[in-house]
């Protein structure tokens, strides 16, 4: 009681046993590294290499499109082979440059150099984050430097840490507090250094106590950072729910966290905004838990971008039993592939390997009206009612229930003791509408 | 890989109740009420409960099977109406009544409108309630101890006789069979609530406006308002039947609404209408009131709260 969180939610089976206790290992790519220009919410990349070149790591071989975009970095040395459509996790096709690895790891001139902080300007600092490539390696992918540059920056009065990692299965963010506790305070100060009236809050679940230690040791002589342990429940790590559980305000889906005077990035995120200011090290690798019931030995691994998934699932000694299932994520909110050619991008959380598909196994039947869907959402609205509505494909009365509030966050599929795919059916409706939204 | 993989939209677990789970749930918590109407009036309960519950589940068999549909007896809300039926029966009803009552909540109230969600009124209850306007005299027949003809104790209270009301919560009183005893009506709604297969909800706004109502309007007596409560099955009503999934509000708001609606109107009919009882009519008339309910009841989304 009395902890921090948010009305609505689930208890699901959390997996987290399986790779909690696994320090995080360096996984060295070996065959070709691609590179999907769009691995963020917002434009394409342009490519800045042709077939043909030779790039080093810490290159910046796409520019952001637009501002709502982010830069792309080579993670390894070699030579350009092409430029052409793969497949990315969600199934599209994704113009992407394609590495050739040397396997020299060839940095590019100033790389990894360090600097201080305190010595940069606030512009200084926002170009370094863009020009990094940085995105929320949460799952969103939005590009941070977008994040850390909202209209008034002085109304900014709370940076949240996003240390949930509610979604079942995944330890990644456990693991980098636990293994480099240090990065996220500095980067965490970094962002401090661009909003003078913020306070920073590192919000983590209290099924990871250690990381709650950890961390409050560590901020003990911050004067702007707490620790704020936050119930555990799923999607407390969603941003709506998280800011209302940290600052107890509310952001609908037409508002930004920054309306509400804050902002959250998520804990490698933070890590490696420090990287990139303190370093000079931009996004290159991110961390990838490789999990499920399925795996013969799960693992976290720090992977650079561009590795294919098969690598990953090799490195973990590959399937004990055959999987039914594979997912890109988290099971609650992850992608299911078809297929594990595919390369790691910014925002690759987790390689998910289950025996048994709880969705296939589970034919839906009639809705009863237990209200069940009601309860767990977060959104507070009623899927029962905004089902019905997407049954009929009836637009209209799925927008006049609120339906674009929901976030998607699947709670109410997984209560559904009728099984229906309501999350799936919401989320098909929330494209149809803001594609004849786009439209109008 | 050699088998091919499954690919769906997340999410991709489901928790492990089902709609079965929750149905056997609500069965296993009438279970007390049940044992306890057997073990108070015999064998002949024992047979109405069997006649209903098979009817019940016959009925949706050979409907189904009949109109091509899949057969969902396995889902046990057939098996639930029956119950529900059979314990609103007096326990000396001739048997062919709880037979007719069963075939009419299923086929008539359920399945005609399409089938196990689709219905707008409490399949067991719209079959009493057509059962009392047909069948009148049986339905209001009850014996206690063998044999004797009594009125019920609300009726006699009504009449203004005075009531044991210790035994009324025993239930060593005449009525249908489910309803008569309090003590073992609340441990199955414990049950429920414990489980979380109902809210709390209803059967608090309900139970709260009917006492503040029979207080206010009847006497201004403690002791009045308990005997209320424990007689002509409100107990069982406000836990079993009003928290009916299919034919009570879904929204949360609405419930509380939707509760405060029957203490209302049970309120009315037993303290104005003619008979001693009330609790079926009033949730059956609000179950017709459900759509309306819930639309002026639609929560505020998240982060629109003040809009
Ligand atoms: S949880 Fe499923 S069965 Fe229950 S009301 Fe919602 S949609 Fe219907
Ligand atoms: S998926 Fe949408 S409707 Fe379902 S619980 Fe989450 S927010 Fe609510």
């Amino acid at each position: 009681m009395g902890l921090a969180t948010f009305k609505g939610g689930i208890h699901t089976y959390e997996g987290k046993e399986l790779s909690e206790n696994k320090p995080v290992q360096v996984l060295q790519p070996k065959g070709e590294m691609v590179f999907p220009l769009s691995q963020h919410i917002g434009a394409p990349a342009k490519p800045l290499v042709a077939a043909g070149d030779q790039v080093l790591v810490g290159q910046k071989i796409g520019e952001a499109g637009g501002f709502i975009s982010a830069c792309v970095i080579s993670s390894v040395s070699g030579t350009v082979k092409t430029i052409e459509p793969r497949m990315v996790a969600n199934g599209s096709m994704v113009t992407s440059i394609i590495v050739e690895n040397d396997g020299k790891y060839q940095e590019i001139k100033g790389f990894g150099k360090e600097r201080d902080p305190k010595a940069l300007s606030k512009e200084e600092i926002r170009d370094i984050v863009k020009e990094a490539g940085i995105v929320g390696l949460g799952g969103a992918g939005f590009p941070t430097h977008v994040k850390l540059t909202p209209k008034d920056e002085t109304k900014i009065d709370t940076i949240i840490v996003n240390g949930a990692e509610c979604e079942p299965y995944l330890t990644s963010d456990y693991r980098m507090m636990l293994e480099e506790p240090e990065g996220i305070v500095k980067g965490l100060n970094i962002i401090l250094q661009l909003f003078d009236n913020a306070k920073g809050v590192i919000g983590i679940e209290d099924n990871k106590p250690e990381a709650i230690r950890l961390m409050t040791e560590l901020v003990k002589d911050e004067p702007r950072i707490t620790v704020c342990p936050l119930k555990t429940k799923y999607p407390q790590g969603g941003e709506r729910s998280l800011i209302y559980a940290v600052t107890g305000r509310k952001i609908n889906s037409s508002m930004l966290p920054a309306d509400a005077g804050c902002i959250v990035d998520n804990v490698d995120t933070v890590i490696s905004i420090y990287n990139a200011v303190a370093k000079t090290t931009p996004l290159i690798r991110r961390i990838v838990t490789v999990t499920g019931d399925a795996i013969a030995n799960p693992q976290n691994y720090n992977v650079r971008t561009g590795t294919n998934y098969a690598e990953l699932l090799e490195a973990s000694g590959g399937f004990k039993t055959e999987p039914e299932k594979v997912i890109s994520g988290g099971p609650m909110m992850g992608q299911a592939l078809f297929n594990m050619n595919i390369p790691v991008t910014k925002t690759s959380s987790a390689l998910t390997c289950m025996s048994k598909d709880e969705v296939a196994i589970n034919a839906p039947t009639a809705c009863i009206r237990c209200g069940r869907c009601v309860n767990v959402c977060p959104s507070h609205v009623i899927p029962q009612m905004m089902m019905q509505a997407a049954v009929r494909s009836d637009i209209d009365t799925f927008v006049k229930l609120d339906g674009m509030e929901c976030c998607e966050c699947g709670c109410c599929a997984y209560a559904c003791p009728a099984k229906l795919p309501l999350t799936q059916a919401f989320k098909e409706m929330r494209k149809t509408v803001i594609a004849s939204r786009k439209k109008a | 890989m050699s088998k091919l993989l499954n690919v769906s939209s997340s999410p991709h677990v489901r928790d492990q109740v089902t709609s079965q789970n929750l149905m056997l749930d609500v069965a296993i918590a009438m279970i007390p009420a049940t044992a306890y109407g057997v073990y108070q009036f015999g064998v002949k309960a024992a047979l109405v409960l069997l006649v209903s519950i098979l009817s019940c589940v016959l009925s949706e068999y050979v409907f189904e099977t009949l109109m091509g549909k899949p057969v969902t007896v396995s889902d046990g809300s057939a098996l639930v109406t029956g119950m529900i039926l059979g314990l609103n029966m007096p326990p000396a009803i001739p048997l062919w009544m709880p037979f007719l009552g069963g075939v009419f909540a299923v086929i008539v109230v359920k399945q005609l409108y399409g089938g196990l969600g689709q219905n707008f009124m409490n399949p067991a209850l719209a079959a009493r309630c057509f059962l009392l306007i047909s069948f009148a005299g049986p339905m209001t027949t009850f014996t206690y101890n063998d044999a004797v003809v009594s009125p019920t104790p609300l009726a006699a209270f009504k009449a203004g006789q005075s009531v044991d009301v210790a035994a009324m919560f025993i239930g060593r009183i005449p009525g249908t069979i489910g309803e008569v005893s309090v003590i073992a009506l609340l441990v199955g709604a414990a049950y429920l609530i414990a489980r979380k297969v109902i809210s709390i909800r209803i059967p608090a706004a309900y139970l709260i406006t009917f006492s503040l109502f029979v207080f206010i309007f009847g006497q201004h007596d403690l002791m009045y308002v308990l005997t209320h409560l424990c007689g002509g099955g409100i107990i069982f009503g406000a836990f079993f039947m009003a928290t009916d999934y299919v034919t009570r509000p879904v929204t949360p708001k609405g419930q509380i609404y939707f509760g405060i609606l029957l203490g209302v109107l049970t309120g009315l009919f037993r303290l104005f209408g003619g008979s001693a009882e009330g609790v079926s009519y009033a949730i059956i008339i609000s179950n017709i009131l459900v759509p309306l309910i819930e639309k002026i009841s639609l929560p505020k989304a998240f982060g629109k709260e003040g809009k």
